[in-house]
């Protein structure tokens, strides 16, 4: 006992935890840095022009990007709503408080963890090569997109509702569906309505680089620009996508500081 | 009269808002044509699932720096290296937006709107610019991560700012000390643990966009699966997918760990 707590000094003494995780850290950062080559030089010149083209938009392409930018909201809201809808029973299934079967629920919950480790621009390739170019495609990755974050932020919400009135229903005869609709759905339908508009936020910004592998909306001309040099056009685009997520963002913000 | 005009008003808003929702919901399933769905979509979709139980292993390591294990490795390098550097260059514009004021803070207001501005603009687009300076490759992909993960990072590390006692700070600058000597005793130690668990969050993110990168060159696994896709090579693409779900899951895994014993 004696010699581990002499140990335990020597260990803190010269800071051997904070020097290992140093070590690691720095041996991950030089095996990081060897791996990729960063002595690769970075022409200045290049990026400025580019950056002193940018700087310059090419206002007379704003009307032909307006129809697409309209797009990428409707993509977002459809997606959204369809991903939220198919989130719904699947939350409730991997909610501990509502499913006591702990097979199905980590079966259920396992599904969702895989849904959500594929990356939103990945699944617009996948329904790219599925469904085709367009919209479309956007739509179902999206959709998929959502689905796999908001199941999770709901079982979270549905987890941490009061017991008692669920509680009370059972006691006075109501079976698993009446439970859930008198007593589960009204004390999550605020948080709910909450991660709906969290989330079409996120779509919204998602949506606007979909387009560039070809599922719909605004992404397709930045594709297109960026192709041709026209950076004068390119940086149309991005003000446009700015002005878009900023006012949908201070929209959802609005909407949710109402709803909590 | 008021009353009454108030009541009714009351009465309406719900139906109203529903109203609302269902034109907009109208105007957004117009602007989607249901009928563009190409007819082969079953037969793709049952290749991919055919792809993914019947992966193509001989990818995973042929040992020519070409395989799957190389690629996530290189894909891990660009989110590793992205989110050390903008961790970095984040505590600035931290600082910068972090309001210790009551009121109106000019210096804050700034900083949140150019944060706002970086995380709004599309990574894809800024790995197109790095690709343009430095050539195609994982180095442009860390540029554009470590440029975009300032966004978030300035506005997580700016809010755990806000949020510290300032007991100590104005303790150490009451007993003579520099506003230097406040920063690193007093603020910095306060905050470190909260900006490292932002820095893994980041991570975990940061290891999903360097995954789609390679779609438009700037290195990492995104290259390899796009590819594959094209060429409709589904065996392939099954190996890859798989390769991106156990890597971000298990980063996943291993940072929500780290996490706990940070917090």
């Amino acid at each position: 006992m004696n010699t581990a707590s002499i140990e335990g000094k020597f260990s803190q003494k010269w800071h051997l935890k904070g020097l290992l995780i140093t070590l690691l850290i720095g041996l991950i950062f030089w095996a990081s840095v060897r791996d990729i080559g960063v002595e690769t030089t970075f022409s200045w010149d290049q990026f400025w022009q580019l950056l002193a083209e940018m700087a310059h938009p090419d206002w007379s392409y704003f009307p032909v990007i307006v129809k697409p930018i309209l797009q990428t909201i409707q993509m977002a809201l459809v997606g959204t709503l369809l991903g939220t809808l198919l989130a719904v029973p699947f939350s409730f299934l991997a909610a501990r408080n509502l499913v006591k079967n702990p097979w199905l629920r980590g079966l259920v919950r396992f599904f969702l963890n895989i849904i959500r480790a594929i990356p939103d621009l990945l699944l617009a390739a996948l329904f790219v090569a599925i469904v085709g170019i367009g919209p479309m495609a956007g739509v179902c990755a999206l959709t998929v997109f959502s689905f796999g974050m908001v199941s999770k932020l709901f079982y979270e919400a549905v987890e941490t509702i009061d017991e008692g009135p669920s509680e009370a229903l059972t006691a006075a005869g109501a079976n698993t569906i009446q439970t859930i609709v008198f007593a589960v759905i009204p004390q999550v339908v605020n948080p709910f309505l909450s991660y709906f508009l969290y989330t079409l936020e996120i779509n919204v910004r998602a949506s606007t680089v979909l387009g560039y592998l070809g599922a719909g909306g605004v992404g397709l001309y930045l594709d297109q620009t960026l192709s041709m040099f026209r950076y004068d056009r390119t940086a149309v685009l991005i003000l446009g996508i700015l002005a878009v997520v900023l006012v949908v963002d201070s929209l959802s913000n609005h909407l949710r500081e109402a709803l909590a | 009269m008021q009353m009454s005009k108030e009541h009714g008003w009351r009465r309406a808003r719900p139906w109203l808002i529903g109203l609302a929702v269902v034109l907009l919901y109208v105007w957004a399933f117009s602007g989607i044509p249901m009928n563009s769905i190409k007819s082969q979509a079953l037969e793709v979709t049952h290749s991919i699932l055919d792809g993914l139980f019947h992966p193509d292993w001989s990818y995973v390591y042929t040992g020519d720096g070409e395989d799957l294990i190389a690629a996530l490795l290189e894909t891990l390098a660009i989110a590793f290296l992205g989110t050390f550097f903008s961790a970095f260059l984040s505590v600035p514009f931290a600082f910068l937006a972090a309001k210790t004021k009551k009121g109106f803070q000019f210096k804050s207001s700034l900083g949140k709107t150019i944060l706002t501005i970086i995380r709004v603009f599309p990574e894809i687009v800024l790995a197109l610019m790095f690709i343009k300076a430095v050539g195609p490759g994982a180095y442009a992909g860390v540029l554009a991560v470590s440029i975009h993960s300032i966004g978030m990072l300035g506005k997580l590390f700016g809010e755990a700012i806000e949020n510290i006692d300032r007991g100590p700070s104005e303790a150490i600058v009451a007993a003579g000390g520099s506003g230097l000597d406040a920063l690193t005793l007093a603020t910095l130690p306060t905050v470190l643990p909260e900006f490292m668990n932002y820095t893994l969050y980041r991570f975990e993110i940061a290891v999903r966009s360097a995954a789609i990168l390679g779609i438009v060159g700037a290195g990492g696994i995104g290259a390899p699966l796009i590819f594959a896709l094209q060429t409709r090579n589904w065996p392939r693409t099954g190996i890859v997918l798989l390769g991106i779900i156990v890597m971000v899951t298990v980063i996943d895994f291993l940072s929500g760990k780290i996490r706990q014993h940070l917090v």
